[in-house]
C-alpha cells in the first residue's frame, strides 16, 4: 500500500500480512487451547464446532503459526538487537507508563518492551510447538513415553499462560500508544509520531532520506 | 456405558457443579482378581470381546502368550503373562488380568477437559460416556495404570467399563461370569475385601508369606483389586505399580495452574485497564509533529 504523502512507513506490506497471519492463528490458538486448558471455559470448543473438532484443528492452527512466526522474525529481527540503551529504556519505565516522555531515552525503530515481546514469542512459540507436537494424540503419541507427555503438557499449559500474558500487553500497548495500531493496519505513522516514540528511528530515517521503515538498526548499512 | 442414569453420578470430567448424587446410599461395588487361582486360559478376555462386541485388529505374534500384545481400543482386558525365577530357583508363571482398576480417585477423570466425558457412579465404576469424548488424550496422561486408548477410528478413548450395563441391571461382569476358576469374583467393596482376606490366610498358609491384597491407597484404592503371592513386590507382575498415584505433573496441572493461569490472565487485563483509566492514552501532540518536520527539514538541508 502507498501510504499518504508526508507520513512514514512503519511496516512493509509484506510484514503487516505476516503480523496478521500471526496474530489470527494466535486469537484461535488461545480460544481453542483455553477451552481443553479449564473446564470453565470449555465453552469456547463450539466456536470450533465441537470439542472433537477444536481438539483436531488446534494443531494445525499451531503449525500455521510456527511457520508464520518464523517469518515475523525474518522480517523483524534486524531491528530487535538488545543494547545498552534498552536497559536505559527499561529502567525509565515509570516514565514510560506514566506517559512523561521528556523522560525517556530515545529509541529506535522497536523500544525495549517492543523488543521483548518479540523475544518471548520468540522463545515461547517454538516451546509451545515442540512440547504440542508430544502432545498431538493422533500423529505422534507413539513416539513418546506418557511421562514425557505428562511434562509436555505441563510445560505447554505454562508456556501459553505465559505467552497469553505478553500477547496482553503487546495488545494494550498498541491501543494506549495511539497511532501505533494504524501503522500495522495501514502501515504508516505520521513523523510526530516518530518523532514522540521512536526518536532515533526518525533521525535515522532524516539522514538517509528514507520513508521508512528501513534502513534497520542492524546490518550493514546502518552503522555510519 | 450410554449417560443413562446420571442421577448415579458422583464425579464427572470438567465439571464445576456438584453432579446429583440421591444414590449416594448404594453400595460400593469390587472386582476381586485372585491371581493365584488364574489359569490364563482368556475366557475373561473373549467374554469382554463378545459382551462388548469388540473386534480388534488381528496382529502377529510377538513371542509372548499375550495376546494381543497390548491394550487397545478394542482390547479392554488383557493376560500378561509373566515368568519369574523365584529366590528358590523356582519358575512362577505369574499371569495378570489387566484392565482399568476404577480408581477410588481416578486420575482420568481429574485430567479430562470435556464436561461429562468420564464419570465415576455411586457405586464407585469409573466410566467413559463415548459421545462427551473429543479424543485429546489426556486421559492417558492421568491414569497411573496405563489403561485408557485413543481410538485412531473415531478419535475416543476406550477402556474397561467394568459391564456398568450388567452391573446397572444386577448383573455381574461379563469376565467374572465366563472365570472358570472363580479367579475373578464380584459383589460389593466390602465383601470382596472380606473374600480376599479369606484367600491370603490360605495363601499364608500355604508358605506365600507375603500374599496380600493390591489395594493401593494412593489413589484412594480400586474397584479392582488383586489378591496376589507376592503383594510386596506388585511390579513382578508385568510391571504393576507398586504405588500408583496421579502424577504430580497431572495435579500440578489441574491444579494450582488452572486458578493461577487463569488469575494471572485476567491481572495482566484489568492491569492494562486500568492504567488505561488512570494515565490514559499516549497521543501524539501538534508540538511533536512540528518537531518532527523540523529535524526532517534540517536533515534535508544536510543532505
Amino acid at each position: 500500500m502507498t501510504h499518504p504523502k508526508g507520513t512514514l512507513r512503519r511496516n512493509t506490506t509484506a510484514a503487516r500480512i505476516n503480523h496478521w497471519i500471526t496474530g489470527g492463528c494466535f486469537v484461535l490458538l488461545v480460544l481453542s487451547g483455553l477451552a481443553v486448558f479449564d473446564p470453565m471455559l470449555f465453552w469456547l470448543s463450539a466456536l470450533f464446532g465441537g470439542g472433537q473438532a477444536t481438539r483436531a484443528i488446534h494443531p494445525w492452527i499451531g503449525t500455521v503459526l510456527l511457520i508464520s512466526y518464523a517469518g515475523m522474525i525474518v522480517q523483524f529481527w534486524r531491528d530487535n538487537g538488545w543494547n545498552r540503551k534498552d536497559v536505559a529504556w527499561m529502567r525509565a519505565i515509570g516514565s514510560v507508563l506514566a506517559n512523561d516522555e521528556e523522560c525517556i531515552p530515545e529509541v529506535g525503530r522497536f523500544n525495549a518492551g517492543q523488543k521483548f515481546v518479540f523475544w518471548a514469542m520468540a522463545l515461547l512459540i517454538p516451546a509451545l510447538f515442540f512440547t504440542g507436537i508430544v502432545i498431538w494424540e493422533v500423529y505422534f503419541s507413539a513416539y513418546t513415553t506418557i511421562e514425557q507427555q505428562r511434562v509436555a503438557t505441563l510445560i505447554h499449559s505454562m508456556a501459553a499462560v505465559a505467552a497469553i500474558i505478553v500477547w496482553i500487553i503487546h495488545v494494550y500497548a498498541a491501543l494506549w500508544v495511539r497511532g501505533s495500531v494504524r501503522g500495522m493496519t495501514q502501515g504508516y505513522v505520521t513523523p510526530g509520531w516518530a518523532w514522540r516514540h521512536h526518536r532515533a528511528w526518525l533521525r535515522r530515517l532524516a539522514e538517509t532520506g528514507s520513508e521508512g521503515p528501513g534502513p534497520h538498526a542492524s546490518g550493514r548499512r546502518q552503522r555510519q | 456405558m450410554s449417560d443413562l442414569q446420571s442421577q448415579d453420578y458422583i464425579r464427572r470430567s470438567a465439571s464445576t457443579l456438584t453432579p446429583p448424587s440421591v444414590r449416594r446410599h448404594e453400595a460400593e461395588v469390587a472386582k476381586l482378581i485372585d491371581v493365584s487361582r488364574c489359569i490364563g486360559c482368556k475366557a475373561c478376555q473373549a467374554a469382554c470381546m463378545e459382551w462388548n462386541d469388540l473386534r480388534g485388529e488381528v496382529g502377529l505374534f510377538s513371542g509372548s502368550y499375550d495376546n494381543p500384545s497390548d491394550l487397545d481400543p478394542n482390547t479392554w482386558t488383557l493376560m500378561r503373562f509373566t515368568e519369574w525365577e523365584n529366590e528358590q530357583g523356582h519358575l512362577e508363571w505369574l499371569i495378570r488380568k489387566d484392565g482399568c482398576m476404577h480408581c477410588e480417585d481416578p486420575g482420568c477423570l481429574k485430567a479430562c477437559p470435556a464436561p461429562g466425558a468420564i464419570v465415576q457412579y455411586a457405586n464407585g465404576i469409573v466410566d467413559f460416556i463415548s459421545e462427551n469424548c473429543i479424543g485429546c488424550g489426556y486421559c492417558i496422561k492421568g491414569c497411573p495404570f496405563d489403561i485408557p486408548r485413543v481410538s485412531q477410528v473415531d478419535h475416543k478413548a476406550y477402556k474397561c467399563t467394568l459391564c456398568s450395563d450388567r452391573v446397572a441391571v444386577g448383573l455381574e461382569p461379563a469376565c467374572v461370569k465366563a472365570c472358570p476358576t472363580g479367579a475373578i469374583m464380584f459383589g460389593t467393596k466390602a465383601a470382596m475385601t472380606q473374600w480376599a482376606g479369606e484367600r491370603i490366610t490360605d495363601l499364608k498358609s500355604r508358605g506365600f508369606r507375603n500374599a496380600g491384597l493390591y489395594d493401593p491407597p494412593g489413589v484412594g484404592g480400586t474397584h479392582v483389586m488383586y489378591v496376589l503371592h507376592h503383594a510386596d513386590r506388585p511390579s513382578l507382575y508385568a510391571g504393576l505399580p507398586d504405588a500408583p498415584r496421579i502424577s504430580p505433573l497431572i495435579e500440578a496441572w489441574k491444579g494450582f495452574l488452572k486458578p493461577l493461569a487463569l488469575a494471572g490472565i485476567a491481572a495482566t487485563a484489568l492491569a492494562s485497564f486500568f492504567h488505561w483509566v488512570v494515565v490514559g492514552r499516549n497521543e501524539v501532540q501538534p508540538e511533536d509533529e512540528a518537531e518532527a518536520q523540523r529535524l526532517m527539514r534540517d536533515a534535508g538541508n544536510r543532505r
